[in-house]
């Protein structure tokens, strides 16, 4: 037993010199960095290579990068737990930055509402749309109508299937997942009214091997077409490919992973916005507290069209956003059923896009006729 | 299998046979002293060389990495609250993992006694919030986290001891299960109609929530995991009761037949490091997160395995080898800022850390320096 108590000691001392070193080092001539340039920060919580969410997000910062006299430092994979707090604090105490994105959609409540009480000079600025008259005014959030692009995501599907059987990988019955979901069912179903989704919930977002598995499992089904809103829709769409299924992608482009698989995609611009909001940053101008859009704004984009997109529905859905750019056109209008039967959308009422306060759209909680799944109550 | 990771230590088999000089002992003592200090922070430095080389390969100045890490992790007051804060939940997850180990059992379920213990403490908090002060709904609280990490883990030891169930098996199991309880109950009933596109439950009100250190960025929970190191390093080494989980440790049947209640210092000792766990999801949600929601689960517990071998289950080592990590953590952070690594480089040099950190034990014994000569 004695040997055990030898090990306590041998810790323990190592412990205290470790604390001695400590109290050495830290009266050394670290100067911390005073930033001469404006120094901007961005937080991923994933890796910023996903080819998904993170990817898109990094994508803006490279585009701020070449911007002129602003430097950007950056953080990969920091969850949402004090870490991004503490993230936040040493970006603004060691490297002096005076503007954040911090990205991911949980970083909002608490941390980035506390850091901006805490450090009222600096500006906070979040992806999630969750900013409230009465959050601190150093903070604001932006986000946009995705939908919109997994609407002509759906349109180019229903040209593109064969059989008429979509699939679609989601991570969470959340309304900006079910948004999504039922955007690409309506979107297919204006080209073919018999189209149905098969939506699978993998629980989370980033499971690849679930996700793997749903995709496999939907392809064995004979769906033909495969889109997801997952954080990194690599696994969906290289998988997708290898079985000879089409994909619609997610988030950034993922045409690189499989170039003639890749039908289209719903991508975040963020590297028009970003420069954007940098630029009014740095003239002392006000970057608004609660910024949306969709196509319109600039802030969603389509990618560019595979090889497997017939003309027509190029034309098809080059027509339909041009008029969604106009604003001249609604996707959450009734009459609409859900796929239970009952009335989801009255008829004569919409649910507009741009209208960000819409509750019934904000809080979606249905799957529209031609879904094939079900949501907990 | 489980004794012998405890064990290793080559220190062991070059006990003098004959009973030593009383002033030979001493000696003795001063070298496995100097020994017990020089060996892990020769193994520190070897790694951070080991590492210097591996971002040399890079193309970054190893100098250049060594001044970043310093600065991140205690180079400045406020890189030293930053390494406490990170290292505070760790402190009590290494013990979920560190205080079975004592009676032999391989615990790595800690993140499963974290979410249940975080779940359990939002349950209790959220009502007491209404009807009691801070103090009493911050003890429920903890009372309640305590009580359901503690019979989390309890569970997997009456399996073992009853069952002959693995524990390893049965906790890491039962942290996938814990993990979905938590997912269905703050997506289920206990959710916050609010919380649109992250399902949470209704959050603690700010009065109710744990706070600083006077003094201090770094919250009262880490506190909370010192006196648990304390208590349990008393427990276990210092008491008739602390002998009978280390024998049961070193061997069960040997502890049975001299009598020991083998089956009730099981669930105690499996209760302590449950409770712990518990106890770290409750901090976590009482001061750091306020709500319970599918973030609870953010591998705390795992990484808290990792320190609780490092400290060689130790409940009193966790502390310094928390820290450690603590740091590490801290000052990944600048790596990626200042260096443009990755942030698997953080991982990298853990993983280097701790495959050093275990190589450098068999070293123990091997220097004369630190033995004194035979009579």
């Amino acid at each position: 037993m004695s040997m055990h108590t030898s090990i306590t000691r041998r810790l323990l001392l190592a412990g205290l010199g470790g604390v001695g070193a400590t109290a050495i080092t830290a009266n050394m001539p670290f100067g911390h960095a005073q930033a001469a340039t404006p120094v901007v920060g961005f937080i991923y919580v994933g890796p910023r290579d996903d080819f998904g969410y993170n990817q898109a997000h990094a994508e803006g910062a490279a585009a701020v990068k070449k911007m002129k006299a602003v430097k950007v430092v950056e953080e990969e994979r920091i969850p949402e737990t004090v870490q991004v707090a503490k993230t936040m604090e040493s970006m603004i105490n060691l490297d002096g930055a005076g503007l954040l994105f911090p990205t991911s959609f949980g970083y909002f409540n608490p941390y980035i509402l506390n850091e901006a009480k805490k450090y009222p000079k600096v500006r906070f600025e979040h992806a999630g749309g969750l900013w409230t008259p009465k959050d601190p005014k150093n903070a604001g959030s932006y986000f946009g109508y995705i939908f919109e692009g997994q609407y002509i995501n759906g349109i180019i599907a229903g040209y593109a299937s064969k059989s008429g059987k979509l699939g679609f990988v989601a991570a969470k019955p959340i309304p900006q997942v079910l948004q999504n979901i039922n955007a690409f069912t309506l979107g297919a179903r204006l080209v073919n009214p018999k189209a149905t989704t098969q939506v699978i919930f993998t629980g989370d977002w980033s499971l690849p091997v679930k996700e793997a598995e749903a995709t496999n499992s939907m392809i064995d089904q004979g769906v033909d077409v495969v889109t997801m809103h997952v954080d990194s829709p690599k696994v969906v769409v290289q998988t997708a490919a290898k079985r000879g299924a089409m994909v619609c992608g997610y988030h950034c482009s993922q045409a690189a992973l499989a170039p003639q698989s890749y039908l289209t995609g719903a991508e975040w611009n963020w590297t028009d916005l970003y420069p954007k909001f940098v630029t009014m940053w740095m003239k002392g101008e006000t970057i608004p507290n609660f910024y949306r859009g969709g196509f319109k704004e600039g802030l969603i984009k389509q990618s560019p069209y595979g090889p497997k997109v017939s003309a027509e529905a190029r034309k098809h859905a080059d027509d339909v956003k041009a008029k969604l750019t106009a604003q001249q056109y609604v996707i959450f209008k009734g009459p609409l059923k859900d796929n239970t039967g009952k009335m989801a959308v009255a008829g004569g009422s919409e649910l507009i896009q741009t209208n960000a306060t819409d509750e019934k759209l904000e809080s979606m909680h249905f799957l529209v006729d031609g879904v094939l799944g079900s949501l907990p109550a | 299998m489980t004794s012998e990771l405890i064990a290793g230590d080559a220190a062991a088999d070059d006990r003098p046979a004959v009973i030593p000089a009383e002033s030979v002992i001493r000696r003795d003592a001063i070298g496995r002293a100097a020994e017990a200090v020089v060996i892990p922070l020769g193994a520190l430095i070897v790694s951070l060389l080991l590492f210097g080389v591996f971002v040399a390969f890079a193309g970054i100045n190893p100098l250049d990495l060594y001044s970043a890490m310093v600065l991140g992790s205690f180079g400045s007051w406020f890189s030293v609250q930053n390494t406490l804060t990170l290292a505070s939940p760790l402190v009590l997850t290494a013990l979920c993992t560190a205080l079975p180990a004592q009676a032999g059992l391989m615990v790595i379920g800690g993140e499963g006694a974290f979410v249940i213990g975080g779940l359990a403490a939002i349950a209790v908090g959220l009502p007491l919030s209404t009807a009691a002060p801070p103090a009493l709904v911050q003890l429920g609280m903890a009372i309640a986290g305590m009580a359901a990490g503690g019979a989390w883990i309890a569970f997997a030891g009456a399996l073992r001891h009853w069952r002959g169930v693995n524990e390893t098996i049965s906790t890491l199991l039962l942290t996938y299960i814990g993990i979905a309880v938590l997912n269905h109950m703050v997506e289920g009933v206990m959710r916050d109609p609010a919380s649109l596109n992250k399902p949470a439950t209704h959050a603690l009100p700010n009065a109710d929530m744990i706070g600083n250190i006077p003094g201090m960025d770094v919250h009262m929970g880490l506190i909370y995991g010192l006196i648990f190191c304390v208590i349990a390093y008393i427990l276990f080494f210092h008491t008739t009761f602390g002998f009978a989980a280390r024998m049961v440790g070193g061997n069960p049947r040997a502890a049975r037949l001299a009598g020991l209640a083998v089956g009730r210092i099981v669930m105690i000792v499996t209760t302590l490091a449950g409770a712990a766990g518990g106890l770290a999801g409750m901090v976590e949600v009482a001061a750091v997160q306020g709500r319970a929601s599918a973030t609870l689960a953010a591998g705390y517990g795992y990484t808290g395995i990792l320190v609780a071998f490092i400290a060689r289950q130790n409940p009193l080592a966790v502390i310094p080898v928390a820290i450690l990590f603590g740091g590490i953590n801290a000052s990944g952070g600048l790596l990626q800022r200042r260096l443009d690594l990755p942030d698997a480089s953080v991982l990298v040099l853990q993983g280097i850390i701790f495959v050093v950190i275990l190589a450098s034990e068999t070293l123990f014994g091997r220097f004369k320096i630190f033995r004194p000569k035979e009579n």
